[in-house]
Formats: C-alpha cells, structure tokens, sequence
C-alpha cells in the first residue's frame, strides 16, 4: 500500500497486533465457539453483499423493459422439465427473472430498513440524552410520549404513520417520496426504546466527575452531551440496532405487502411478495415462495446475530 | 390502594385524550374529505354546501367537542366510500374479528403452554432443543410469510383447508359466528394459526424459562424432600406459580393480536375490522381510519388498566410502590 519502503517495514506491525488482539478477544472468542452465530454471520454476509452487488451478480436485469419478453413468462425453476438456465429461480408472468427481481428487492429492503433504524435511532438518543440530562418537565412530557407510544405495536403506528402521510403528501405521483414515506414510519415506530436506553444510562453519567468537570470549565450542555455522555452511553444502542435492523426490515416488507409501502415499480421483497402471492393458486409457487424464503433467511440470519450480540456484550452472563 | 387505581385511571384517561386528539386531528387536517365525494364537474357551491353538511367549517374547538361528543356515543360519522354510517360498519365485522382472536389465543395457550412446561422440565431432550428451534423461527418469521406459507401447503399442494373467507357463518342477530358450523371452524383454522403462532412461541420461552427457574427455588426442593410425586411437584407446586406472569402477558398481547389481526385478515380475506381499516387506509377513508383507531385505543388501555390493577392486587409490593410516587 504505502510508497515509502521506510513506512512499508513499520507498517505491517499495528496491524498485526490489532488482528492478534480481535482473535483474543472474548468476542471472537464466543464467535467461534457458536457455530449457529458463525453461519448466520455468513447468511447474512452473503445475502448483504449479494445485495450490494445485485447489478453485476443479477443474471438479468428486471426493471429494463426492453428486455422482458412476455414469451419467457412464467417459467418454472431450473430443475423443473420446463426451466431454462437462463433465469435459474423462473420467471413471474411479465417474464421477469425471479432471482434478479430478488435481488434487487432485498437492496432496497436493506436500505429502506437501514435508513429506517438509523432515523430512529437517531431520535431516540437525542431524546434520550436530552431527557436524561434536562430531566424535569421535558424529562416528563418526552417519557409520557414514549410510554403512550409504547402502548401500541409498533406495526400499527407505522401503518397509521404511513396512511397519515400519503394522504398528506399525495404519494401516488412519485415513487421517491414513498420511500421516504416509509423511512420516516420506521423512524418513528422504533425510537421509544432508543431514548428509554440511552436516558436511563444518562442519569447515570450525569452525575459523574467528568461530566462535572466539562461543566466547570464552562462546556456548553450540547457540547458535554453529545461529545462527552454520548460515547460513554452508545454500548447497549448498538445491540438494539442489530435486533431492530430484522424488525425494520419486517415492517418494510408487511407495509409493503399490505399494499401501503414500495410500489411494483420499485419492488423490496414485500413487494415481490405480494405480487407472487396474487399467482399461488395458479401453480407459480416459484414468484412467491422464493422472495419469502429470502426474506426469512434474512431475518432469522439477523435476528440470530443480534442475540448472540447481546449476550456477548453483556458481561452479567459470563 | 385508591390513590393507585385513582392515578391508574386518570393516566388511561389521559392517554385515551391523547389518541382521541390525534385522531380527530386526522379527521379534521389531513386530506379534504369533500374532494372524495365530489368529481370534477361539482361546483363551488355544492362543494361549499356538502362542507357545511359535514360541519367543517365550524371553529376546530367546536368541531373536537362534537367529535369527542359523537364518539361517546359511537357515532363516528359516515364512510367516505361506503356511505353508510362508520358504527354499523365496525359493527357488521366486529364478530369476525373477535372470533378470530379468541381462536388464536386459545391456540395460543392450548399448545404454548404445555409446550412450554415440557420444555421446562426436560430442557436437554431433543424434543425440548426442537421446540427452542421451532420458537425462533415463529418469532422472526413476518405474520404474512407465515399465511403464505401455509396456505401454499394445506391448501395449495394438500387442499385440505379453505385459504380465504369466513365460511358457514351463522346469523344470531346481535352477533355472526362462524363456531356452529363445520365449514365455519374449517376456514378458522389456518387464520387464527397464523396470528397465534408468535404469541404461542413467546407463551412458549415464557413457561419454559419460568417454569425452569422455579424448579431451582427452595419450596420445590422441599416439596421433593417430602417425598412427594413428580406430577405433584411439577403441576401442583411448579406450574401453578408460573401461570402468574403467562396470564399478564397473555392479557397484554390480546391488544397485539387484534392489531396484527390487520395482516393476518389480509393474508385470508378475512372479512374483519383489520381489512376494513386497510382498505381505508389506501382509500383515505379517514372516518374509518379515526374511528378504529379510537376503538382500538380504547381496548388497548381498557387491557392495560385491567392487567396492572389485577398485578397490583396479586402483588404487594406494585401497591406500596405506587403509594410512595
């Protein structure tokens, strides 16, 4: 990498020393020792780079309509008689190729529920931070917000979110406003266990010494919260990032099958689903079946990680 | 003990306000219901009389007293796309839905339960591992994957159950039951599994977990020690002590089945109150949409109350807690 063959020989050292510190770690350590955590961390390795990649692994491309042909409709996958190589998991009626399809559709499930936990975590630390940190009224009203939201599942406020906004936007237009139009559902569905986490860590660091120090040499509340307690409160915000990532994702697809989320012409595997689940009685189980499955290897892989995550940093369970 | 059911039930109030604020503020702000129910050729006029028939040119404090009057009385107004009043319309489907909760939390607590309890008692059986396995993918598989998935099986590749509808209904006037007839409790079936399956699998980790942690606790082992059966022990002495915190939890997801109940009737075309409210949802049938709404608040804090005022007499120390704040 380096040009400087002095450099170059000094290199090579920190870096070893870092990989030799990540395989002593307790982390990898319990990695390796949980074989389940070791293939879900493939599954989800692979199907995210898949995703990332789609354009160049796609055998076809489905969006261009110059190339659909409605003579290559409906055919089955490739182990059937009637299946061709050329689309290995068959064609939905428009004779669009269902693992292309699916692979683009798992991009934007990623990114739709991505951008979602990252919205949503976004406000909840605020709020949480502020609302530890101010504590009274604000601490008060933020609290009774999150604990009324609490109340409902989250699925319900993002379909009432996202009825809310399409009818105040007008999203039947534009395809890009929809998917913001989700974004910020998810956003708002998730954040109330981000700032119960982060408040409650707050309180405590509130109260210790550096924060009383960065107070006394006169550091403004927003400059003491967000570079001094933030750091000291992000641990356990991560763990929930990973568990909310599968439940993001859960809630883009339901959203989306339920006809209130991604519209065919920009399919997410909810999508793909939907339109699939039209042919199940037409004996295409192929347009259906595939995109679920994917979807569920998705959650389960993410799900799986997520809780080995957990317990790996919680130190009350070693 | 009054001071906590007192401060409990104002804050139910209080939350009940709230959501009833939000969705009158639905009603009142998002779209323009009159551009619904008139087409390109109405006139200014008949535009600014059908807004005078619907009150919405009244001050918005006037307009949330009707609103919150009407509601009291369960009148919610008219459906934008029907035209009939939103009452009758929650009313005609409110037996679907309910009948469809109630199977699934009985298939819920019928076979969570005791799987549950064997789990708990033979936590290193393959049976117990298979089941632990099994709860996984209940938890993290999507409600409508799994309808999907086993329409696609029982009645696509078997036909052995009907995929969609409420069949073999009965009319008893002030109620529609689907329990008397054959092909009524056969289209049941695989709906009220596809709700009750997530909240089975958490019954399930639930009595597994507790029923694990009792068995270690002292009045176990000296229920042992006096020579007492195994089924005594377990069943007498074990389970009864972890039904406790099942009945809490089971009283809250009854909130979450009836909003998850959305997906599933979907998934079954299940003529439900869930459907209804997605069809107006993509209608922007917002009187619909407000009125479910409210309704389903409602049964979600009328739960809530009940579930923390009967902890609140089980265990003591809820009660003393309370006093204190």
């Amino acid at each position: 990498m380096s040009s400087s063959p002095g450099a170059a020989a000094a290199k090579p050292e920190p870096s070893r020393s870092m990989l030799a510190r990540m395989r002593d770690s307790d982390i990898w350590h319990s990695f390796t020792r949980s074989w389940i955590t070791m293939i879900a961390a493939l599954i989800t390795f692979v199907l995210i780079f898949s995703a990332i990649f789609a354009h160049q692994i796609a055998p076809n491309d489905p969006f261009n309509l110059a190339s659909l042909s409605l003579l290559d409709g409906g055919k089955p996958p490739f182990w059937s008689p009637d299946g061709e190589w050329r689309f290995p998991l068959g064609t939905d009626q428009q004779g669009r190729c269902v693992l292309s399809s699916i692979l683009f559709g798992m991009r934007i499930s990623l990114i739709v529920g991505f951008l979602g936990v990252v919205l949503a975590a976004v406000i909840g630390i605020t709020l949480g931070l502020v609302s530890g940190y101010l504590g009274g009224t604000v601490d008060s009203v933020i609290m009774r917000i999150a604990d009324v939201q609490l109340t409902f599942p989250a699925i319900l406020i993002a379909l009432l979110i996202d009825g809310t906004m399409r009818a105040l936007v007008g999203t039947a237009r534009s395809e890009v406003l929809v998917f913001w139009v989700l974004v910020v559902s998810i956003g708002l569905s998730f954040w109330v266990q981000y700032a119960r986490t982060v408040r409650g860590s707050t309180m405590v660091e509130r109260n210790k010494e550096y924060v009383q120090a960065a107070r006394l040499i006169g550091l403004g509340r927003i400059t003491i919260l967000f570079r001094h307690v933030l750091p000291n409160v992000i641990g356990p915000v991560l763990v929930i990032v990973t568990i909310n990532m599968a439940l993001a994702i859960i809630t883009e697809a339901t959203l989306s099958f339920l006809g209130v989320g991604l519209p065919p012409t920009e399919p997410s595997l909810g999508t793909l689903i939907r339109i699939g689940n039209e042919f199940l009685f037409s004996g295409e189980w192929w347009v259906v079946i595939f995109p679920g499955l994917t979807l569920a290897a998705l959650v389960l892989a993410i799900n799986l990680l997520g809780d080995w995550l957990r317990d790996a940093l919680n130190p009350k369970l070693r | 003990m009054l001071a906590f059911i007192l401060r409990r039930i104002g804050q139910a109030i209080l939350v009940l306000l709230t959501v009833a604020l939000i969705s009158f503020s639905l009603f009142r702000f998002v779209g323009d219901p009159t551009q619904q129910m008139t087409s390109q050729d109405t006139t200014l006029e008949e535009r600014l009389q059908i807004r005078k028939n619907l009150g919405l040119d009244d001050p918005v404090v006037v307009q949330f007293a009707r609103f919150i009057g009407n509601a009291a009385r369960f009148d919610f107004g008219v459906s934008y796309q029907n035209r009939q009043p939103v009452a009758k319309l929650i009313g005609d489907r409110f037996p679907a839905t309910m009948e469809l909760a109630f199977a699934s939390a009985m298939f819920a607590l019928l076979v969570g339960i005791p799987m549950g309890v064997y789990a708990g008692l033979k936590p290193n059986s393959w049976l117990a591992r298979l089941f632990q396995t099994v709860s996984l993918v209940g938890i993290s598989l999507p409600t409508f994957l799994i309808g999907i998935l086993l329409i696609f099986i029982f009645s696509v590749s078997f036909g052995l159950l009907p995929s969609f509808g409420r069949q073999g209904v009965v009319n008893l006037g002030f109620w529609t039951t689907g329990f008397l007839t054959w092909e009524g409790i056969r289209s049941l079936i695989l709906p009220s599994i596809t709700l009750g399956l997530f909240q089975m699998t958490l019954i399930m980790r639930l009595v597994r977990s507790e029923m694990m942690e009792v068995l270690r606790t002292d009045y176990v082992k000296f229920a042992k020690a006096r020579g007492l059966t195994p089924r005594a022990v377990n069943y007498r002495h074990a389970l009864k002590n972890t039904l406790i915190p099942v009945i809490t939890i089971t009283g809250l997801q009854l909130g979450s089945i009836i909003a998850f109940a959305i997906i599933t009737e979907t998934v079954f075309q299940w003529p439900g109150m869930g459907l209804m409210f997605l069809q107006a949802v993509q209608t922007v049938d917002i009187p619909i949409m407000s009125a479910y709404l409210l309704l389903v608040a409602t049964l979600f804090v009328l739960i809530n109350l009940i579930v923390d005022l009967l902890y609140a007499l089980v265990d003591p120390r809820i009660r003393l807690s309370g006093k204190a704040a």
